[in-house]
């Protein structure tokens, strides 16, 4: 039981995957313009790579393995993953309209995005199984929410400090971001994950 | 040989099964949409700015969509051209925008204000304002210097002898830059036919206020007695209308109640009193 949540906060921290993996930049920069924002698309993302990791686990166990099709993994988990975020859209906006007006502008910007992709053929790399790899999955999204609340606490304050003319907007987003990238450095090693 | 076939056939078989996956997701999930929204929503202004009274124009278009509202014409940036557009997609029947006109909830005049001081400073009432708070002994009421009167691209409004702007309604397009103009927040937009008012915007005490003004609300309360239950109140010495749909009941039961005539009928309505 140990394993998981190790791996959990692996994922979540000291592999991040936006700030040590770099998966993920376009929300990254594109999304965190505002807190509120950031958070609606932190959710929307977590949500669908919990799903993704274990969907993508399951088909890989029960029909990739065992017909010795692993060079297909990407393909098909790019199905899975249009698919899912598909489905998830129709069950939201038919179960709350709310929630879908404030997530539903977000959900078309993961499908297909490299984080998901990334999180299903790492974990398939790594050999998780289902639990471990549902855990990776969530980990990966809260990850993505901390770096992507972060950046866009930073931003909200950038916006009414006196930033240098030829820095304003995404030089200086891309400059926080890799200062953001050091500190999380600082994380790494304190768990050794393999 | 054999893999490409396999692998052929398990991505076809997976694209299929996922396929009718989500067509069958979609016939039992799919949520019924009032096609008319997006068509409303191209309709309004898109200035969100809920003076509909709905959340935005989202809202209201599907207020209208729906049923919910009946009246087309409540989109005020949008006016009659939105109105008779809004009107023709719902097949309903046109209406007329209800016409607004900016109106002075002031009737300090000349006669009416004692003066406290002799200003000789800019004529502005902003700066008369910020600096001694004008000349009358009012701080709540009309400045009369006129930036109002300055503001009104539309030639409607002009200061008359007694020391306040006046509006002419006809000219007047309700564009609301003479109530940002006014430092005093004292000029309000109002329904045309809309009878009786509260002109007066002091939050003094009855005694003070009418210390220096002959027509200022003295927060008796008379009035909210007499008015119908729930459409009047008053709040820090000052009478308020709430309900504006009961305006005209208000009128009846208030008219002549106030004793410093703080609450009136407005000028174009004054014929209506004797009745």
């Amino acid at each position: 039981m140990v394993r998981p949540l190790i791996i959990f906060i692996a994922a979540a921290i000291t592999n991040n995957f936006i700030l040590t993996y770099f998966l993920g930049l376009c929300p990254f920069l594109g999304v965190s313009a505002k807190v509120s924002s950031a958070i609606g698309m932190g959710f929307a993302a977590t949500f669908v790579m919990t799903m993704t990791a274990i969907i993508t686990n399951v088909v890989d166990h029960l029909i990739l393995r065992p017909l010795h099709l692993d060079f297909l993994q990407m393909i098909v988990f790019i199905f899975v993953i249009a698919v899912l975020v598909q489905f998830v859209e129709m069950v939201i906006k038919k179960a709350s309209p709310s929630l879908y007006k404030a997530l539903g502008i977000f959900l078309p910007l993961i499908t297909t995005n490299c984080i998901v992709l990334g999180l299903a053929l790492l974990g398939a790399m790594r050999n998780y199984n289902l639990i471990e790899n549902t855990f990776f999955g969530f980990g990966a999204g809260v990850g993505f929410t901390i770096a992507l609340l972060l950046i866009s606490g930073i931003r909200e304050e950038l916006e009414v400090r006196d930033v240098p003319k030829a820095l304003k907007g995404a030089p200086i987003t891309l400059l926080i971001a890799g200062l953001m990238a050091f500190a999380f450095m600082g994380f790494s090693g304190i768990i050794t994950l393999q | 040989m054999n893999i490409i076939l396999i692998s052929l056939l398990l991505t076809l078989g997976l694209g299929l099964f996922f396929g009718l996956f989500l067509v069958i997701s979609y016939k039992k999930l799919s949520v019924h949409e009032d096609p008319r929204v997006e068509i409303l929503l191209d309709a309004l202004p898109g200035a969100n700015c809920g003076a509909c009274g709905y959340a935005g124009c989202a809202g209201y278009a599907e207020a209208l969509a729906s049923g919910q509202e009946k009246n087309p014409g409540k989109c005020a940036p949008g006016g009659q051209d939105v109105a008779n557009k809004v009107a023709h997609i719902l097949g309903l029947d046109a209406v007329s925008v209800e016409k607004r006109v900016a109106k002075l909830m002031c009737n300090g005049s000349l006669e009416n204000a004692i003066r406290r001081a002799e200003y000789n400073g800019i004529n502005s009432c902003r700066v008369a304002d910020m600096t001694i708070k004008g000349d009358k002994g009012c701080i709540y009421g009309c400045l009369g210097f006129g930036d109002c009167v300055k503001a009104c691209k539309f030639g409607a409004m002009y200061l008359g002898d007694d020391g306040l702007p006046h509006i002419i309604e006809e000219k007047c397009t309700a564009c609301g830059k003479c109530v940002e103009a006014c430092p005093r927040e004292i000029i309000e937009l109002v329904p045309q036919d809309r009878k009786v008012f509260v002109f007066c915007k002091s939050l003094d005490r009855g005694p003070v206020a009418k210390s220096y003004c002959k027509v200022a609300c003295i927060g008796c309360g008379l009035c909210v007695k007499q008015a119908p239950e729930g459409s009047m109140k008053l709040e820090n010495n000052l009478a308020y209308i709430i309900d504006s749909h009961k305006v005209d009941e208000v009128a009846e039961k208030v008219i002549g109640v106030c004793p410093t005539g703080a609450i009136a009928l407005d000028s174009k309505f004054a014929e209506v009193k004797t009745l």
